[in-house]
């Protein structure tokens, strides 16, 4: 699913985001990036889902070779990756089914295929009976749930959290952990980017911890390895 | 298979574009205070060039129509045999820029000169003396605005007396036409330059306020054109509303105009440009010019959210 090799970032400000990052994950992975904040964790998120480009190194995410990719082509990678922000990046202005609708109307499917889709991915995340609210009428925990449901709903091979839960209360967090993890159950390789050592520590799956830029622990069913 | 292939991806495309032309409909109307502002700013560069345009047209119709009418007289010597005055009209046909050669007899000019003065003419009794008035060549140029040059040539010639062609007249009408057409040449530049700077910071704050849009589009795999489009459509839309009243005011304007300079018929020189086709036609250049600035305004400030 994703290949790295020696993956380096230094950003025109000189920082050194990245020093050298070879790892491979598969497909149906369940995946935790732990790391202070500043140790380059968002800047992996955002080479996979081509956000920023790698000074140098390798990059095969889903079969595309996301280094040498031209501009022009990063749309179509990010059609095979679902993105989750801890901050949900909903539309205020639009409905829950709107907001979801959105990201096939992009790949430009058809309305019978996308009203059926919409409201298939809102049961999978227990939220068919609010299609018609606006985010500000759903609590944090319902807006993430919309928001993966805007992952999911191009059947990506790839699931990118990046602090999902970063701004739940832990009941909330426990419900969308169960969510990512039913989804990855079907099959979607899930990389998670967390600071929450109870989860992590509680739902035991891959850990990869990043460090100065570099990977300093790589360990199935491992712990978050930080007192938080 | 093929056929039904290709048949499918056609029907997406226009299913796509209705969603673009929606989508800038619906952008237009909700953010209907920066719309009103765009199209402001719109209106009123195109009320200003519009009336320019009208204005310089004008103008120049009534210009050329004057250059038309300006012609040189050659005074042939009184001395001059007939051979020698028929040498003369040779010589002015060969002249380039020279469009039309016609003689006319003393006596001719001398009926003209009477006509002109009407019933007085009699009291001098020109008839019953002697002709003091000369044979003559009157010639149109092919360009009037050569008029001076050419005249002041000819008075070289042998057996040409005198050259007329109402030397201020002529200068002061040629200057002052060079004069309004660049100036308003360059009015008409400046114009259009700030009314695309207006638009394309009007639709830059538009786009700005929809700016997490763009970000979530381009999150979910939207291609740039797909960004693109809404914008384009809602460029145009604002330069086609923009260009409303302008039109308006040029139909209504123009026409009373046209009602009201045909009373003034003693400066039967001065005629207006015909309502139509002219009104029509300027409509038609102030709907584009409204578009396309539109259009520009709002693909010069997509680019920068899209990070081209």
């Amino acid at each position: 699913m994703i290949k790295m090799k020696d993956i380096r970032k230094t950003y025109p400000n000189g920082v050194q985001a990245l020093n050298g990052i070879t790892i491979d994950i598969d497909l149906g992975e369940f995946v935790y990036l732990v790391g202070q904040s500043g140790a380059g964790k968002s800047t992996f998120i955002k080479i996979i889902f081509g956000d920023e480009k790698a000074t140098s190194g390798d990059v095969q995410v889903a079969g595309h070779d996301v280094v040498n990719m031209k501009r022009k082509e990063i749309p179509y990678l990010r059609r095979d990756i679902g993105v989750v922000f801890q901050d949900f990046k909903l539309l205020p202005t639009m409905t829950v089914y709107e907001n979801v609708a959105f990201a096939l109307e992009v790949v430009e499917e058809t309305p019978k295929n996308i009203r059926k889709r919409v409201m298939e991915v809102l049961d999978q995340v227990g939220l068919k009976n609010k299609a018609r609210f606006i985010p500000d009428e759903l609590s944090g925990g319902e807006q993430q749930r919309v928001a993966i449901a805007r992952a999911i709903a191009n059947y990506p091979k790839l699931l990118i959290a990046d602090e999902p839960t970063g701004n739940l209360d832990p009941d909330t967090s426990w419900e969308i952990m169960k969510i990512l993890e039913e989804i990855n159950a079907a099959g979607t390789t899930i990389i998670m980017a967390t600071h929450s050592k109870e989860i992590v520590n509680t739902i035991k799956r891959r850990v990869i911890a990043i460090e100065g830029g570099m990977i300093v622990r790589d360990q199935h069913r491992g712990d978050y390895g930080y007192e938080s | 298979m093929c056929v039904t292939s290709i048949e499918v991806i056609t029907a997406m495309r226009a299913r796509t574009f209705k969603r673009h032309i929606r989508e800038g409909l619906k952008n237009t109307w909700r953010n209907s205070w920066m719309t009103l502002a765009s199209v402001g700013a719109v209106t009123t560069t195109l009320i200003l060039v519009g009336a320019f345009l009208v204005l310089l047209l004008n103008i120049n119709h009534i210009a050329e129509n004057l250059e038309e009418d300006v012609e040189i007289k050659v005074l042939v010597d009184l001395t001059a045999n007939e051979a020698e005055t028929a040498s003369v009209g040779d010589e002015l046909e060969r002249l380039d820029n020279v469009k039309s050669v016609t003689f006319s007899t003393r006596e001719e000019e001398l009926e003209r000169l009477m006509s002109g003065l009407g019933d007085e003419g009699d009291i001098f009794g020109l008839q019953d003396q002697e002709n003091p008035l000369n044979d003559a060549y009157i010639i149109k140029l092919d360009d009037p605005t050569q008029t001076v040059a050419m005249a002041q040539e000819i008075e070289s010639f042998d057996h040409v007396e005198d050259v007329n062609y109402g030397e201020d007249f002529v200068q002061n009408l040629f200057d002052f036409n060079a004069y309004a057409r660049n100036i308003g040449l360059v009015l008409i530049v400046a114009l259009l330059f700030t009314a695309i700077f207006l638009i394309s910071n009007t639709i830059k704050i538009t786009i700005f306020a929809r700016r997490k849009e763009i970000e979530i589009m381009q999150l979910v795999g939207a291609t740039k054109w797909f960004i693109r489009w809404p914008f384009f459509v809602e460029g145009m839309l604002l330069g086609v509303l923009g260009s409303v009243i302008p039109i308006s005011l040029l139909i209504g304007g123009y026409y009373y105009l046209d009602q009201n300079m045909s009373v003034v018929q003693q400066f039967d020189f001065i005629t207006l440009l015909p309502f139509s086709p002219f009104v029509w036609q300027v409509s038609g250049v102030i709907i584009l010019i409204g578009v396309v600035i539109g259009i520009w305004g709002s693909v010069m400030s997509v680019r920068k959210f899209l990070k081209v």
